[in-house]
């Protein structure tokens, strides 16, 4: 077993009505210790009212080398962008 | 207008975060762990902000033009009024978490207290501090586990560190005729009655950490009245040598 | 400027590029970075790329690890509670540059316990500045408006370097830092301003942390050969002769706004480049604390290898306790 504190993600909520945003990451040994570095790291300036930490290890990343796979169908679909309708300018609220 | 029982009063809760802060900042760069370093610093800077807070309603309250920073850089140590056991040394890691341990979770009983206080600055300033103090009570209560039931060594210098804080545990709640007098009228808090629920909360603690809690012994005291230990005068030597060395400078 | 390019004997140069590596991914790269776009920790990039950011932003997370110590060293000694606050949460800031940093460069393929042997063995370097002495409270002054003005010169344009955690790094370090540099020059200011004592102390620490400041933007450009890749990869912005002359227009002005004298004979306004000559840098001086015979570098190396050793036992007794409880939670 290795002696050394496993990396954990940080991602913080700035504000209500955000979403958590990734920050950086911390070592920690368990789960407590990793929201207080977290907190003491990456929210001193109160920059934060909600934490969450994830061990890294947990995360599964898409590969950068399927992104035209993953990603570029999407950029095909223009339907689903407002600008693709015309509507008149006399019609309001839509 | 003076008020010599008052300023008593926050001169002993000033020098209890004082130099409790003091002590934590000689940790600064050299903590097990980057992150740990962190922390202390952010214990630290909390209890030196309520030092400041604290020292500048004493200055008032004595009325001799003295600010929190005359009063910090100085007195000598008779006039000092903090508890013994935040002057003990930093030692190791454990026995600077059996400090905490110990004085922290005292420490959010009595501004929990305090937040009713007859006096409203003390109110203003234990109404933020609780907050705080909470959470130096998490992280030296987690370390405290974390130390007691890790690793036979971290187990055996936690059983250390307690021991030499223990002696100092008593002093923190006892009270003397100056508070009497500022407990009748609603601005001290009583901290004879805090020491059931601390004695649980500690014992608590204590066992998840599989350490036995020390055995009672005669109380050491006499912080509050500027009978310290021999460290307190070393530890005053270091942090007033400027102001003392050139007097009437600004720094 | 952490690294000031600091040769390190395993360091390949541009053209020891593999042959192996994809050399339409190469040009598909070049690209990118040619374009202002960002690389990311899983996309594709040189070995020589990711070699030189490893050590570069490891470097660079030296730098701020070993910075607390000279400044670390006068929190007990700050003389009022207001410098000694704000001395402890600008150490404490440079604690959290460093994680920041560490962070980054794990995102790399490296990890913390690699780098910190690094570190403890010799291997890695850390900024020159840090291994002179704080004798004195106007040092604090001097680092903070000296040491920490040169560091914001070089971290701005960081911002937009090419590696995304390195350059989102970069832009919380900036943030933090501003106070640092204000912090450091408030201090200078009242010393300047005070007793015949305090001015003499202030001057005295100028003349002391003056050129060993000039010197942490690196050797000059006809020494540092990897500028050009460095630049081109956007992992620097400027080079070393650029920065060094614009924090020098920069701090005169500032010195001279406080009465103080930089210790530079020769330095003089020189109108037709708009910009401040100044005098010869020793650059024997340089090299040597880069060799590791710095004033104090033994000094630093040993409070960091102290510190990490003495706390073995507390990570592991961390380790040890939360192995317990994943084994008793799993029983339940």
């Amino acid at each position: 077993m290795s002696k050394n504190w496993p990396l954990w993600e940080v991602f913080v909520r700035v504000k209500n009505g955000l979403s958590h945003r990734h920050a950086g990451s911390v070592h920690a040994a368990d789960a407590k210790m990793a929201l207080e570095a977290a907190r003491d790291t990456y929210t001193r300036r109160m920059e934060g009212v909600s934490l969450w930490v994830v061990p890294s290890a947990s995360i599964i990343a898409s590969d950068p080398g399927d992104a035209s796979e993953l990603f570029e169908p999407a950029v095909d679909k223009v339907y689903r962008h407002p600008t693709f309708y015309s509507i008149p300018e006399n019609v309001k609220n839509i | 207008m003076r008020d010599p029982s008052l300023f008593d009063y926050a001169c002993r809760l000033g020098d209890d975060s004082l130099i409790l802060g003091q002590r934590l900042s000689e940790w600064c760069g050299h903590a097990p762990m980057l992150e740990v370093d962190l922390s202390f610093a952010n214990v630290g800077l909390d209890l030196i902000g309520q030092a400041t807070h604290f020292l500048k309603l004493a200055g008032g309250a004595e009325g001799a033009g003295r600010d929190e920073d005359k009063l910090a850089f100085h007195r000598d140590v008779l006039d000092f009024k903090n508890c013994l056991l935040v002057e003990q040394p930093n030692g190791d890691f454990a026995q600077t978490m059996a400090r905490q341990f110990l004085f922290s979770n005292y420490q959010e009983l009595l501004f929990r207290q305090l937040c009713s206080s007859a006096n409203l600055t003390i109110v203003a300033i234990a109404a933020k501090a609780v907050k705080e103090v909470a959470y130096h009570v998490r992280l030296a209560n987690e370390w405290m586990v974390r130390l007691g039931d890790g690793t036979a060594e971290s187990h055996a210098r936690t059983v250390e560190g307690l021991d030499w804080m223990w002696r100092f545990a008593d002093e923190l709640f006892e009270v003397d005729s100056t508070v009497e007098s500022l407990i009748a009228s609603g601005v001290a808090c009583d901290v004879r009655k805090l020491r059931s629920e601390w004695d649980a909360r500690i014992t608590k603690v204590l066992r998840d950490a599989t350490l036995d809690v020390p055995k009672a012994r005669r109380v050491t005291k006499g912080g509050r009245v500027g009978h310290h230990s021999e460290h307190l005068g070393h530890l005053l030597t270091e942090m007033q040598f400027l102001q003392r060395a050139y007097p009437d400078s600004q720094w | 400027m952490y690294t000031t390019e600091l040769k390190d004997k395993h360091a390949k140069t541009a053209a020891a590029i593999s042959a192996p590596e994809d050399s339409a991914r190469l040009e598909a790269f070049e690209a990118r970075v040619a374009a202002d776009d960002f690389i990311e920790p899983k996309d594709w990039m040189p070995e020589a790329y990711r070699k030189t950011l490893v050590r570069q932003i490891s470097q660079h997370a030296h730098s701020e690890i070993v910075g607390m110590l000279p400044e670390g060293n006068w929190i007990t000694r700050a003389p009022s509670l207001r410098r000694k606050a704000v001395l402890l949460a600008k150490v404490q800031d440079e604690g959290g540059h460093g994680l920041y940093l560490y962070a980054a460069a794990e995102t790399l393929g490296t990890s913390r316990e690699e780098m910190i042997d690094a570190l403890h063995s010799g291997r890695a370097k850390y900024s020159t500045i840090f291994n002179y002495p704080t004798l004195t409270w106007a040092d604090i002054g001097a680092i903070g408006w000296l040491v920490d003005g040169a560091a914001i010169m070089n971290q701005v344009p960081l911002q937009r370097t090419s590696y995304g955690p390195y350059a989102r790094a970069m832009v919380r370090v900036c943030k933090e830092e501003s106070f640092h540099q204000r912090q450091g020059y408030e201090i200078t200011m009242v010393l300047a301003g005070g007793t015949p004592a305090q001015k003499r102390m202030a001057q005295d620490a100028l003349n002391r942390w003056w050129w060993p400041s000039i010197m942490m933007f690196g050797p000059p450009d006809e020494n540092s050969p990897n500028t050009a890749q460095s630049i081109r990869w956007r992992i620097k912005r400027e080079t070393n002769d650029e920065l060094r002359q614009k924090f020098i227009d920069v701090t005169v002005p500032q010195a001279e706004a406080i009465g103080l004298t930089i210790p530079d004979a020769d330095l003089k306004w020189n109108e037709a480049r708009g910009s401040y000559d100044y005098g010869a840098i020793d650059w024997e001086e340089f090299y040597a604390v880069v060799r590791g015979e710095g004033p104090v570098a033994k000094e630093r190396m040993q409070a960091r290898v102290k510190a990490w050793d003495e706390g073995a036992w507390v990570r592991e007794a961390a380790t040890a306790h939360a192995a317990k409880h994943e084994t008793r939670e799993a029983a339940e």
